[in-house]
């Protein structure tokens, strides 16, 4: 079975050429003439009177600035209250998206959940809670919530033993139906919160309020809201200030302009766009918007091949493959912050083709391969041939990434390590991904990718080479860690020390070998 | 009970209220000064020009460039200065520098219609450098001896004797690193000239009444010319003490000049690159024990780096040097201070003021020797706990040791701290790849400002015919709950239903002459001040009120909205009393004012009392540290602190929470960088973002944080007998740290002492367990209790790497020292 987005559902054809615009707060409000490619939702609300959403650090690190979003409900989201929905509502960074990119699109801030005599739920347990000291993170917290809240899978959990986190027989393995130190009884994910920064509550109250929540009211628009479909994409056209913004109708559309234009700057869920944007003062001529596009929106997970379009948000994955890659299971809570996850692609991550992105290490250990379309048609690479140099790829200024292919069968001893200051939404200083396989006690494939030790995402050749064939144990792995932790040329930086970079590589893999002792051990008694 | 301590029945203080604008945060509806810009007509926006270099001077500057950007209105330079060119109080901080002091110093600034122009215009502006000599480093500074300021020293006894007399020294240095305070908020201010050409300045500022100074002086005018307003900042933590008063100057200075409103709101790396932080600080020890364990002797120097210019540099030294005893009696003791001049931001208040870094030296010390004297660290720290009448290093008297005791023990108890402690053993015993830590770390922090001046508040009450009542007072609100608690005192002083009092934004024309909201003190002083207005008004209506009810005056009581009589069951509600007292021409409002007695503080010897009391806490924290990376989570904190008798109860235990994972963040993942090598980017901030420098996130929140309020802790010596609860918190964290050593030792046998840097990011607890695992300082605990152990022998561990960022020269291992006695 082949699952297409939602957006295709709902027709291909995006909506007629309007003049742009967007619903905020339930009510219309055209973009003016102020407004230009470079214009961030969050500029454009504050601009509006609307400065409930604020900003704190301009690049999608802090959450003050959350908003809601309506989005097509996720691919694989089952609903707790079955009655089924179309329409999801998500936190994103209002500091990172042009709002071009909402054309056509609904927007709720914090001011439009509820006002002081008539608080929201969410609103209502923040502030009976001292969940707000200075209050300026605040009204991110609310939106970032509220989407928790929504979230149509979200359910009671079975209480089991969360009440003593010093348990010592913590499972990550164990099943996710109990509350544990990220889930509150009520289903709430604490990582729905993973992208908002508060720095005087400590958290805890806030904690307190999400966990307190119970389930939307049966008159609450918002989630009456999600049984109706999503706003379907517009073909946006904005230009102003000597620069344009478009969304293309489709694919072909969209390569005719990439071969017109080969400067244009790719756009999807713009994480990385909008920092570039406010941080750097990159002011690109054009933006050509491509998130939308139902030909780089394919999922399917049954054939030879995993398929990943490369504008399904990392959410969308996350949810879509529902563990069906524990590769990429372990990676993605990992990855950048809830915020982020819900604008993200994995074809921007690899487009940017930074050398401490978190995917293209756990694709490098699979084996993917990258599909590329352009003016000459379609091409694949495979992922260990796609890095080139610095920020650099194989890929042409006039081609896009389509999707992301991963061969099957899957490697059977896997892991993900990612070394980082922070445990919620930190860049890695070294993210290593492990694809094992163990027969009969004996190594008998092995990939290794890696990030953060090279200008480039690179596979771990040596190390791949000194595992294969040799026998699963201590002394063995020891042997291979040692040839893992001279690869790359890691370098000091302030993440850092090259020292330290070079110590977790070789960890990495005696890390494996500990939560794997007994792979392959099965195969081997029956031999 | 003191007047000022005793509480009414039936109080409004000691509620458990949700912050006053709870409902307002929550719907985006709380207004912040940079939301006043939307909402203001005509705004230009300013952009500063930064410096590339760390050292240099100004030659040229060409501004054509920028005025023939579109939109580019003005470009703000030291020649439109009127008055005094300097945002500081020591002439030290010229506004519009020829001289620039540091990577990111801002030589002009641009005005234009967006926000956009601006920034355009200032990248065309044309600045010519002559590079010079610049210092980056701690180390860069005490080589080249490039200081700034006083240089104390609190001194008691003979401490050469004392080391002489001490049956085990040791020695060792520390560095610990700053913190950005990253205020959720940035700097911002507003500047809007009204028709008579006073100055109305909208700030973001935790003193108002300085930044109106500043103000006045950088354009020549004088303070009754300048109003400040700050609605609420969303936060401060220090931040906003000193730092704002330039920017607030470089608005006002635009607003005169073009006549228009100017908005001048740093972007995060303008605030980070820009901005003081807290003081990274050095320390140099010599310490020595008794044959139990008890500090005879403690001798250290302390260097601060105070960035480029003193701002807050000597004050918060003097701090330091009276913290470095925390809650420890020492009998003879030299401690010395000096502050670094770098070329970096000019460093200044962070919540605790110097305090955490002085207490972060005897806590470091007492971890570090801990195990080499071969004594538990907790019974190590009980064993040294002041005793009621003891001395402080600086000569104040010790009355309250028993509140630290209480605290010590209940957290020992209710954290089941010896069970868990042989839990901890047990896992530890058990598990190869994780190790737990189990500390507990006494807090004692001295409350006022350590300048006896600073303390003295005003407020300004009004009740108006209709019985309702709007308090002003000096003090401004940075989240911390000021305002709620000063709701309450009033309420409680007045008698009067909370939801009869309103509070008006903080304004330097409502209440003139204020100190900074800082050192913990804005409730003690504001809320006494507020007090004080409120009883004068009272005493005022009573009058009336015996008159209605035929009571004597010093009968009349009021509560509750209700005025009442001993002896009569007649009542007047509040709304009558106060329309009666109109119409019989009685004055409805009251300027308070409060001034802490009994300070005293002599800082040529760095002698007295400067404390009106000090505030005590303990925390116990449990942490589990990974031995393949050295990351770590922390399990549980059990925490019970001292705020008195409660003024507000929730908004205590949000600071005390907020404080705790705050000061958590400075000792773990907070980990300012700099570019310390020889080229074109020296002295730049490397951690210059969200992205780059890393607060305490959910997910180093403790699953399980328990706060308890110390009971039976009435202070006599502030309103309704409360305790300053700011700053105190924060150094609960060093529990955190002491658990992660703790963590860290038990990968090497017994008796390890591990030296840990600060931050103790997963890096450094990542070698500082690798060098435990390797053994070097292993068994010298037990072999310092034999005696059979050679001053130096064993390993040393092994020197920093070459390829290494270090930015700190790796400290000293704790060595034993044969005692010369």
């Amino acid at each position: 079975m082949t699952t297409t987005s939602p957006d295709t559902r709902q027709g291909s054809v995006p909506a007629p050429e309007v003049a742009p615009g967007l619903t905020v707060n339930g009510t219309a409000a055209l973009l003016g003439a102020d407004v230009t490619p470079h214009t961030t939702v969050l500029d454009w609300l504050r601009g509006r009177g609307l400065t409930g959403a604020k900003e704190g650090c301009a690049e999608g690190e802090c959450g003050a600035c959350a908003v809601l979003v309506a989005r097509p409900a996720t691919p694989g989201a089952d609903d707790a209250d079955g009655a089924g929905s179309a329409t999801e509502w998500l936190a994103v960074n209002a500091c990172l998206i042009p709002v071009a990119a909402l054309d056509g699109q609904e927007v709720v801030t914090a001011e439009g959940l509820g006002s002081p005599d008539r608080l929201h739920p969410v609103q209502r347990e923040l502030a009976d809670r001292g969940g707000s000291q200075c209050g300026y993170c605040t009204p991110g917290f609310v939106c970032a919530m509220a989407a928790e809240y929504y979230r149509p899978d979200r359910a009671p959990r079975e209480r089991d033993h969360a009440d003593d986190p010093t348990h010592e027989d913590a499972d990550p393995a164990e099943p996710a139906s109990a509350p544990d130190d990220e889930h509150g009884p009520n289903g709430f994910d604490l990582h729905a919160l993973s992208g908002n920064l508060c720095r005087c509550t400590g958290y805890r109250p806030i904690r307190d309020a999400a966990y307190a929540l119970g389930p939307p009211g049966l008159d609450d628009a918002f989630a009456e809201r999600r049984r109706c479909a999503p706003p379907v994409p517009r073909h946006t056209r904005l230009e102003a200030d000597g620069a344009r913004f478009v969304r293309p109708r489709d694919l072909a559309e969209a390569v005719a302009l990439l071969a017109e234009h080969p400067d244009a700057l790719v756009v999807a869920g713009s994480t990385d766009v909008g920092v570039e944007l406010n941080l750097r003062g990159a002011r690109p001529s054009l933006l050509v918007a491509v998130d939308r596009l139902p030909e780089l929106r394919a999922l399917a997970t049954d054939g030879e091949e995993i398929v990943l379009g490369a504008a399904l948000t990392l959410t969308e994955i996350e949810r879509g493959l529902g563990g069906r890659v524990p590769l990429l299971a372990e990676l993605l809570p990992q990855f950048a912050s809830r915020l982020i996850r819900n604008g993200a692609t994995l074809g921007g991550n690899l487009g940017t083709a930074s050398p401490i992105g978190d995917a293209a290490p756990v694709l490098l250990a699979l084996e993917a391969s990258l599909v590329l379309v352009g003016p000459r048609g379609e091409r694949t690479i495979a992922f260990a041939d796609c890095f080139t140099g610095y920020r650099e790829t194989v890929r042409d200024a006039d081609e896009l990434i389509r999707e992301v292919r991963i061969p099957r069968p899957l490697a059977r001893t896997t892991g993900f390590t990612k070394v980082a200051k922070r445990r919620f939404d930190d860049i890695s200083s070294v993210s290593v991904a492990f694809a094992l396989d163990v027969e009969g006690g004996t190594v008998t494939r092995a990939r290794v990718g890696l990030g953060g030790v090279a200008a480039m995402p690179l596979r771990a050749l040596a190390t791949e080479a000194a595992l294969e064939g040799m026998p699963w144990t201590r002394e063995a792995v020891a042997s291979a860690a040692r040839v893992l932790g001279g690869e790359g040329t890691p370098v000091s930086d302030h993440r850092a020390s090259g020292r330290y970079r070079r110590a977790m590589l070789e960890q990495s893999l005696l890390r494996l070998h500990a939560h794997h002792r007994d792979a392959g051990a099965g195969a081997g008694a029956a031999s | 009970m003191s007047a000022l301590s005793e509480r009414p029945a039936s109080p409004v203080v000691g509620r458990a209220l949700p912050h006053e604008s709870a409902a307002l945060h929550v719907t985006g509806q709380a207004l912040y000064t940079d939301d006043l810009t939307p909402r203001t007509k005509d705004v230009l926006h300013a952009w500063p020009v930064q410096s590339p270099h760390a050292h240099a001077l100004v030659t040229a500057l060409r501004t054509d460039a920028a005025l023939a950007v579109p939109g580019v209105v003005r470009v703000l330079t030291a020649e439109d200065v009127p008055g005094i060119n300097d945002a500081g109080v020591k002439d030290d901080e010229p506004l519009f520098p020829r001289e620039v002091c540091f990577v990111g110093h801002a030589v002009c600034w641009v005005l234009g219609e967006t926000q956009e122009a601006a920034r355009r215009g200032a990248a065309a502006v044309e600045v010519d450098y002559e590079p010079l000599p610049s210092v980056v480093t701690l180390a860069e500074a005490v080589a080249a001896e490039s200081f700034q300021g006083a240089q104390p020293t609190v001194e008691r006894g003979d401490v050469e004797a004392g080391l002489a007399r001490a049956a085990y020294t040791f020695h060792g240095e520390l560095e610990m690193a700053g913190q950005e305070h990253f205020y959720l908020e940035t700097n911002a201010s507003l500047a809007t000239v009204e028709d008579d050409g006073r100055i109305f300045l909208q700030c973001s500022t935790q003193h108002p009444s300085e930044t109106q100074e500043i103000v006045a002086h950088v354009l020549g005018v004088m303070s009754s010319d300048v109003t400040v307003q700050c609605l609420r900042m969303g936060g401060g933590f220090g931040g906003k003490e000193m730092q704002p008063h330039g920017y607030a100057a470089v608005a006002a200075l635009g607003a005169v000049l073009t006549g228009r409103p100017v908005r001048l709101r740093l972007n995060r790396t303008q605030d980070l690159t820009m901005t003081g932080k807290r003081h990274g600080f050095h320390a140099r020890w010599r310490a020595g024990f008794d044959g139990e364990g008890r500090l005879e002797a403690l001798e250290a120097t302390l260097t601060s780096d105070g960035g480029w210019s003193l701002d807050l540099s000597e004050p918060v030294l003097a701090r330091a040097l009276c913290h470095v005893d925390n809650a420890y009696w020492i009998p003879d003791v030299r401690v010395t201070g000096r502050v670094a001049r770098t070329n970096k931001t000019s460093q200044t208040a962070f919540r605790g003021f110097g305090g955490p870094q002085g207490m972060l030296v005897i806590e470091d010390i007492l971890g570090r020797c801990a195990p080499l004297l071969g004594i538990e660290p907790h019974e190590l720290r009980r064993r040294n706990f002041y005793r009621d009448g003891q001395l402080t290093p600086y000569g104040q008297t010790i009355t309250q040791a028993g509140h630290l005791e209480r605290a010590w023990d209940q957290v020992t108890r209710e954290a089941e701290l010896e069970r868990r402690r042989a839990a901890v053993a047990e896992f530890n015993a058990t598990h190869e790849h994780l190790r737990r830590g189990l500390a507990v770390t006494p807090v004692k922090f001295g409350i006022s400002f350590n300048l006896t001046a600073f303390n003295q508040a005003g407020a300004l009450v009004h009740v108006y015919k209709d019985g309702s009542v709007l308090v002003n007072h000096g003090g401004t609100e940075m989240g911390q709950g000021l305002h709620t608690k000063m709701l309450q005192v009033a309420a409680t002083s007045l008698g009067v239903p909370l939801e009869r009092v309103r509070l008006a934004p903080t304004r330097t024309d409502k209440v003139p002459n204020t100190s900074a909201t800082a050192a913990s003190s804005g409730a003690d002083l504001n809320g006494a001040a507020v007090k004080d207005a409120c009883e004068q008004i009272q005493g005022r209506l009573a009058q009336v009120a015996a008159q209605r009810l035929g009571v004597p005056v010093p009968d009349v009581r009021f509560a509750d909205g209700v005025v009442s009589g001993l002896g009569t069951t007649a009542t007047v509600p509040w709304e009558d009393v106060v329309h009666s007292a109109y119409f019989a021409r009685v004055q409805l409002f009251a300027a308070g004012y409060y001034r802490t007695e009994g300070l005293h503080w002599d800082s040529s010897v760095m002698r007295g009392s400067p404390f009106k009391y000090f505030a005590h806490g303990v925390a116990a924290t449990e942490v589990e540290v990974d031995g393949f990376t050295g990351a770590y989570r922390t399990l549980r904190v059990d925490i019970v602190h001292d705020v008195g008798d409660s003024l507000s109860p929730l908004v205590d235990m949000g600071q005390i929470e907020g404080g705790f994972v705050q000061g958590a963040g400075w000792l773990t993942l907070e980990d300012l960088r700099w570019d310390e090598s020889e080229g074109d980017q020296r002295g730049r901030l490397l951690t210059q973002s969200a992205s780059t420098y890393k607060l305490p996130s959910f997910s180093e929140m403790p699953p399980v944080l328990t706060v308890r309020l110390l009971e039976r802790a009435h202070e006599e010596g502030a309103v309704y007998g409360s305790k300053a609860v700011g700053e105190p918190p924060l150094m609960l964290a060093f529990s955190v740290r002491e658990a992660l050593r703790q963590a860290c030792a038990a990968f090497g046998p017994e008796g390890t002492s591990v030296d840990l840097p600060s931050p103790a990011t997963p890096e450094a607890v990542f070698w500082a367990l690798q060098e435990a695992r390797e053994g070097d300082v292993a068994g010298r605990g037990g072999g310092l209790v034999d005696g059979d152990v050679e001053p130096g022998a064993g390993p040393r561990p092994p020197g920093p790497d070459p390829e290494a960022p270090e930015r700190r020269p790796e400290s000293e291992t704790a060595l034993h020292e044969l005692s010369e006695a």
